[in-house]
């Protein structure tokens, strides 16, 4: 069956977690509570919470991320890299919603900041997740030009008409927000492409100058590789760039429905 | 653990080369189900509190023995559809996922092939 529950070792210990004062004297304070799970300590993940005073911080979760690494406990560990919505490095669920701490505003949320790592993805440490089958199955749809006439002396062109079929497509950052929020992938990992791998498929198949486009719907027309997507949106709902895979995926089946019918 | 690369694991089995055909006939009997379910259901409400030999009567009527024939393929051909797709999505061991499949299709099969046997047997006898 599906996996439902977290295996025990992964059970969050709810008497474990750290709590870390604000300084005296903060007046504009903000609890935050950290997902943390250290591999080194054989011990189950707990949750800290943290007070961290607003305002000697910046605006965005991460800010509050990078203050607590630096001011209040540096074993906190997390991606992040440019802080500017555009490496997708620092994916994480924030408040329930997978998304981009950098892009984050604190004041988005009502109450205390809850942050977990993406989730049903095994947890490296922290707010770290393993993407390495995630970058595979993104590397098994070829997310590069492919063809076969002969390169031509100048730049391969394309209608403006041609270009715009790609917007919403080149966009992606490649977060894995929208593919760890979906349940057929939470379910069926393994086989399932998910979201963002079907969306950046789908970006080649669009491509006018992409010259195995039946290649690639033959790779793609399988049961699970892609028909685990049940449009239950999710995908579009928490990206962070507001691009709709679950859009990408139905043209997708429509261009296989197109060639048998 | 397993030694497979990333990449050997992404790619696993490779494309099985269907799935496109299920996709495709799960849309056109649901789109079928719309006039049929709606007839089925408003003749069935129009037959409230009639007896037994005025419902044998409707039944037996050659347009409703066909029309209730062709509701009872199409929904139990869509219902095995539907449960495929669900043992599919939650089913994760190999061989319990084959075996609910499997048992799945006789089930929709006996149930298909028992209902318009009772339907045809009103009607022609």
């Amino acid at each position: 069956m599906a996996q439902f529950t977290l295996p025990k070792n992964s059970q969050i210990d709810k008497s474990a977690g750290k709590h870390h004062p604000a300084p005296a004297g903060a007046k504009n304070v903000r609890t935050f509570k950290i997902y943390r799970y250290d591999p080194d300590s054989g011990a189950n993940p707990r949750v800290d919470t943290y007070e961290v005073d607003m305002d000697a911080c910046g605006p965005m979760v991460l800010d509050a991320l990078i203050k607590i690494k630096n001011e209040i406990d540096a074993t906190l560990t997390f991606r992040r890299s440019c802080r500017e919505g555009i490496c997708g490095s620092c994916a994480m669920n924030i408040d329930g919603t997978n998304t981009l701490a950098c892009t984050k505003a604190c004041t988005d949320v009502s109450d205390e900041v809850k942050i977990y790592p993406l989730p049903h993805m095994p947890v490296v440490k922290d707010l770290v997740p393993d993407l390495t089958h995630f970058y595979a199955q993104l590397a098994s749809v070829e997310p590069w030009l492919k063809t076969d006439s002969p390169a031509p002396t100048r730049e391969r062109l394309q209608s403006e008409e041609d270009r715009a079929k790609l917007d919403g497509l080149y966009e992606c950052i490649l977060c894995a927000c929208c593919t760890t929020s979906c349940p057929s992938y939470w379910w069926n990992g393994d086989r399932y492409l998910g979201p963002a791998t079907l969306l950046q498929a789908y970006r080649w198949i669009a491509d006018s100058r992409d010259e195995a486009t039946g290649e690639r719907l033959d790779a793609l027309e399988d049961p699970f590789k892609l028909y685990r997507c049940h449009t239950i949106m999710n995908c579009a709902r928490t990206c962070p760039k507001g691009l709709n895979p679950a859009k990408a995926i139905a043209e997708i089946k429509k261009m296989l429905v197109e060639r048998t019918t | 653990m397993s030694l497979r690369s990333p990449l050997g694991r992404a790619r696993g089995l490779g494309s099985a080369k269907q799935g496109v055909h299920h996709f495709w006939v799960q849309r056109v009997s649901s789109a079928a189900l719309v006039p049929l379910s709606l007839w089925f259901v408003f003749s069935v409400a129009r037959l409230h509190g009639a007896d037994y030999a005025a419902v044998k009567h409707w039944v037996s009527a050659p347009s409703v023995a066909v029309a209730l024939v062709l509701f009872l393929a199409t929904l139990f051909y869509h219902s095995m559809l539907g449960v495929q797709v669900v043992i599919e999505d939650y089913v994760g061991h190999e061989g319990a996922r084959l075996a609910s499949l499997v048992l799945s299709k006789f089930v929709h099969a006996i149930l298909a092939a028992a209902s318009i046997f009772a339907v045809l047997k009103v009607a022609l006898g």
